[in-house]
């Protein structure tokens, strides 16, 4: 009893959002809804996923991305109704669950190995 | 009326009109049902008995029972006073619930605190404690306490170790974020006093009220 109450408010938050299934590694486009005063536009932040952590309606990811020439990392709770979309734009195959080895690097260096697609067509219908 | 019995769920986030992340407690509040209906003429003054929770029969003493069966309520765990006008038509038997804080923008949340033990000062009243190292002995103690000759006493209210907790404390103005009538509960935002599944004490809160009207 104690628990639904928090377990309903929690599905709830997390209704109406169709989250693709993205993992570390994949390269991905985030459109943030922005408001501007009355108007409200669309950004897109595009970058590799380098964490996913939490759970629940609390879960967040964090994209990273070089950005004329400056490292900028965003941190974005899945469920937040300013994620518009999430895309996927190429499926990455990482040996590890954190990329935060990314930072120290660039160029050639933030290459991760692309998931086969055997495998990531697989992973989605599990 | 100005409050109501409820019960600490435990703490979440949601997210708000703007997508920010609010953090929320959950109180279940009620159903509070009138046990007992306090007059001018009877008991010196007005109020109302409610109680919360339900309790097995053999728990209680005949006296007890009594004054429930008197009522026509099944026995409860918890009871509290809330004082009424004289013109309050809440008589025995009548139920409050979560509905009771439609409209209603901010609360005052009232619970007893985690009890924490005999703690130091440190812990306690977050005093800075001595050094590590250095050859310093007095790692996580209080210091001096005062004086000298005068005034040869140590002043009352003087900070020093003792019972952390379990005290009643009552958090004011809390913002109500969401009235869920269905589950009997509301969402207000941040911290309660207790833990979860403590129970607490919601009224409508006392110093934002005034403004608002």
């Amino acid at each position: 009893m104690v628990a639904t109450i928090l377990e309903k408010i929690d599905q709830e938050q997390r209704k109406d959002k169709n989250i693709p299934d993205f993992r570390v590694g994949d390269s991905v486009k985030v459109h943030v809804r922005i408001r501007e005063g009355e108007k409200e536009r669309i950004q897109v932040f595009s970058g590799t996923v380098i964490a996913r952590d939490g759970k629940k309606g609390n879960e967040t990811f964090t994209v990273r991305r070089i950005s004329y020439g400056e490292g900028v990392e965003r941190i974005f709770p899945i469920y937040s109704p300013n994620v518009d979309k999430i895309e996927i734009e190429r499926s990455g195959d990482p040996r590890r669950a954190k990329l935060y080895y990314l930072r120290g690097r660039t160029g050639k260096k933030t290459k991760i190995k692309e998931r086969a697609a055997k495998e990531a067509s697989a992973d989605s219908n599990a | 009326m100005q409050g109501i019995i409820g019960r600490k769920i435990g703490m979440t986030q949601v997210f708000d009109d703007e997508g920010r992340q609010v953090p929320v407690t959950v109180l279940e509040v009620g159903p509070c049902v009138v046990v007992q209906r306090k007059r001018q003429a009877t008991d010196g003054y007005e109020a109302v008995q409610v109680g919360f929770i339900d309790q097995k029969k053999q728990r209680l003493s005949k006296a007890a029972l009594t004054r429930f069966e008197k009522a026509g309520v099944a026995p409860k765990r918890e009871l509290h006073e809330f004082v009424v006008d004289a013109s309050s038509e809440l008589k025995e038997g009548d139920e409050v619930k979560a509905d009771f804080f439609d409209g209603t923008e901010f609360v005052d949340v009232s619970g007893v605190t985690k009890g924490r033990g005999f703690q130091g000062v440190v812990r306690r009243y977050r005093m800075g404690g001595g050094l590590s190292t250095h050859g310093s002995m007095s790692h996580r103690r209080i210091g001096s306490i005062g004086q000298n000759t005068s005034p040869a006493r140590v002043f009352k209210g003087k900070k020093l170790p003792g019972q952390m907790g379990n005290v009643n404390r009552t958090q004011l103005n809390l913002k109500v974020i969401q009235v869920r009538a269905d589950d009997n509960a509301i969402l207000v935002r941040g911290a309660v006093p207790g833990p979860n599944g403590g129970l607490v004490v919601v009224r409508k809160s006392v110093k934002k009220a005034a403004k608002a009207s």
